[in-house]
């Protein structure tokens, strides 16, 4: 749940999704869902030339199982409050072990 | 071993949990490598890494020579999905 959460506080920031094809997909979080698929608006595709594929699209859903990365602003990303949340997630889990 | 109630290092991940804030390696499927500081983590491997070097391997094949170039690549803020990640290992050699 901790991506979960992580990525909804990351809405309407600009993100590059790169997918394990290769293909990288910068756009507007819009949505995102507990499988960390994702919805992203206002697409571009960089290095559009070598990938045409998606030149007329403007929104896509990516299913997230063929996300390897999300390049993220890090302006957007508040690093103690997500440490503090990543040991909180790791004692839970931790505990529901026992 | 008697499991002691408190113990610091008890299961795999707790591995990882002492590497949140550390610059660690992982090593990805793909012939990729990450060198960053650890931000957070899950049971699935998801992570996200800070200030982050990408290294992937490309063996290139010329004849009978077959030779392995490098690519690097840099990243401020990336977020990992754990099930490219192949293992974390804390910094390995300074580079």
């Amino acid at each position: 749940m901790l991506f979960f959460s992580f990525f909804k506080t990351l809405i309407d920031h600009d993100v590059t999704v790169e997918l394990k094809n290769d293909i990288q997909i910068r756009g507007i979080l819009k949505s995102v869902d507990q499988y960390l698929n994702i919805k992203l608006e206002d697409i571009s595709v960089v290095d559009e030339l070598k990938y045409p594929h998606l030149s007329a699209v403007k929104n896509i859903f990516i299913r997230g199982s063929v996300v390897r990365y999300v390049h993220l602003p890090a302006a957007a990303v508040d690093i103690p409050l997500l440490e503090d949340a990543t040991r909180r997630e790791a004692a839970n889990q931790a505990g529901k072990a026992k | 071993m008697p499991e002691e109630e408190s113990a610091p290092v008890a299961e795999p991940l707790d591995l990882v949990r002492l590497l949140l804030d550390e610059i660690v390696c992982v090593k990805l499927r793909g012939d990729r490598e990450l060198k960053g500081r650890l931000h957070a983590y899950d049971g699935h491997c998801n992570m996200v890494l800070g200030d982050v070097e990408e290294t992937i391997y490309v063996v290139e094949d010329e004849g009978d020579e077959e030779e392995v170039k490098t690519v690097s690549r840099k990243s401020e803020m990336l977020f990992v999905r754990g099930d490219s990640v192949v293992l974390i290992a804390p910094q390995a050699r300074s580079s």
